[in-house]
């Protein structure tokens, strides 16, 4: 096998004890409980009364944007990744190229601040 | 002729596969075990605080404790919601559990006991904490009920938020490693903990991880007085287990996160005779639960945050802040020229 395969070899493995660990604590679970549904049982709870309307509805755009922002700033964390470890070979040419690379993203961040992307009231 | 064969195949693959094997199950029982005396030692912190005996019925000091809840949550019935999506719904707290699982492959608990030393290691943890969203969101939409819906979107906001301040503090450190492997980590701190030099971000990167845990004063997606119990209000029995398990093995695994990054992982505090006596894996354990024992007393201790608040430290301070220290850090290391050489 190559390097590669026996380092990952137990991550794979791992995962498919995991997965068969929690099916088996499910399933049994299902099979030793017993279950006696009912309809009241088995509503949707908003504190004793009826549900009045369909829960998935409107939602704060802000939680969309928010997660629009957070693609930007995680897909530059990927960036620095590699980045910080090369940091000894690329030397001072990639120090400065990287600082550069954030000025940019700096000057967004303080346009999203400013545009008020960031506030919740 | 055959038996040859046979005894090549099982000394080649059949003997590594049983020992690893080995190694995953006494991995998964002994975080089991933690987090099963995790739950017991939050509520005997949290009852010492407010001057409470806490559990002490069942076993000695309560010691059985955690046995008797997991066992009356396995009888429990499963309800399955009439408006909920079955399938999303039974697969939700499943795949929170089998992540919180997995990542504990490539942590090292001391020198060499690792079960995978694979070279991308820090990326392979911050890889797997960050799909731990879709376990709560997929439970939120699955359920079909209004307080888990909010509560995932809460989550799952506030999780993303913090994430990007929890990456700068990983690049940080990167700087000073210039390895993504754990056990790199750990070794480049055998002269100073990183906890020293770069104390803000220890503090930033524990601040983070109480917020990506959804642990107190964060607690916003649960947050029982408004939401009930956020996104697992719909569960029962095992799914909600499961739920539980996951959330509480995030948390050591997270307190382990910050024991390698910042706290030396298994290294003793000074390398003189009484303290490199202790194996390393106790020191390790040591520090993890130091750790988890600092998330029961911010517990105990801090008010809730609101909603804004939240967001406000983590885009406003949180965020900038880390951005600013790792270009310091990078600036300084190699304006000193102390650049890790591999």
């Amino acid at each position: 096998m190559t390097p590669l395969l026996t380092e990952y070899l137990p991550i794979l493995i791992f995962l498919g004890i995991a997965v068969g660990l929690t099916a088996v604590m499910v399933i049994m679970s299902y099979m030793v409980a017993p279950q006696r549904p009912d309809s009241e049982k088995v509503s949707a709870y908003e504190c004793g009364f009826e549900a009045f309307d369909d829960a998935r509805k409107m939602f704060d755009v802000r939680f969309y944007l928010v997660a629009i922002l957070f693609i930007i700033f995680d897909l530059e964390v990927a960036f620095l990744f590699p980045w910080a470890v090369a940091l000894g070979e690329i030397g001072l040419f990639g120090f400065w190229s990287m600082v550069l690379f954030l000025g940019i993203l700096t000057i967004g961040f303080v346009y999203e601040w400013k545009k008020g992307a960031l506030e919740w009231e | 002729m055959a038996n040859d064969s046979l005894m090549i195949f099982w000394e080649g693959y059949g003997l590594p596969t049983v020992i690893i094997v080995a190694q995953i199950v006494a991995i998964i029982v002994a975080l089991l075990l933690s987090v099963a005396y995790l739950t017991l030692a939050e509520r005997k912190v949290l009852s010492a605080a407010q001057m409470r005996k806490g559990p002490n019925v069942v076993g000695p000091f309560g010691l059985l404790q955690p046995i008797a809840d997991g066992v009356k949550l396995l009888f429990k019935e499963t309800i399955l919601p009439a408006g909920a999506n079955r399938v999303v719904f039974i697969a939700a707290p499943m795949i929170t559990f089998i992540l919180a699982l997995i990542a504990w492959a490539v942590i090292p608990i001391g020198p060499g006991i690792v079960l995978a030393d694979i070279n991308v290691g820090i990326l392979y943890l911050f890889a797997i904490s960050s799909l731990g969203v879709y376990g709560v969101i997929m439970a939120g939409w699955a359920s079909n009920s209004k307080y888990p819906f909010l509560g995932a979107l809460r989550s799952a906001a506030q999780m993303v938020s913090y994430e990007v301040s929890m990456g700068f503090v990983i690049i940080t450190v990167l700087i000073c490693v210039g390895s993504l492997n754990l056990t790199d980590i750990v070794m480049a701190q055998q002269t100073v903990w990183f906890v020293v030099p770069l104390l803000p971000m220890f503090v930033i990167f524990f601040v983070s991880i109480l917020a990506e845990t959804n642990r107190s004063p964060f607690d916003l997606p649960e947050g029982e007085s408004e939401l009930v119990a956020g996104f697992f209000l719909e569960y029962s029995a095992i799914p909600f287990a499961l739920f539980y398990l996951g959330e509480y093995g995030n948390m050591i695994l997270m307190s382990a996160m910050t024991a390698i990054l910042f706290l030396g992982g298994w290294l003793p505090p000074v390398d003189v005779a009484p303290f490199n006596w202790i194996p390393g894996p106790i020191w390790f354990a040591g520090k993890v639960a130091f750790i988890l024992f600092c998330f029961l007393w911010v517990r105990a201790t801090m008010p809730r945050y609101r909603y804004d608040q939240l967001m406000r430290l983590g885009w406003k301070v949180f965020l900038p802040f880390s951005l600013f220290w790792v270009v310091l850090t990078a600036g300084v290391v190699v304006a000193f020229d102390w650049v890790p050489q591999p």
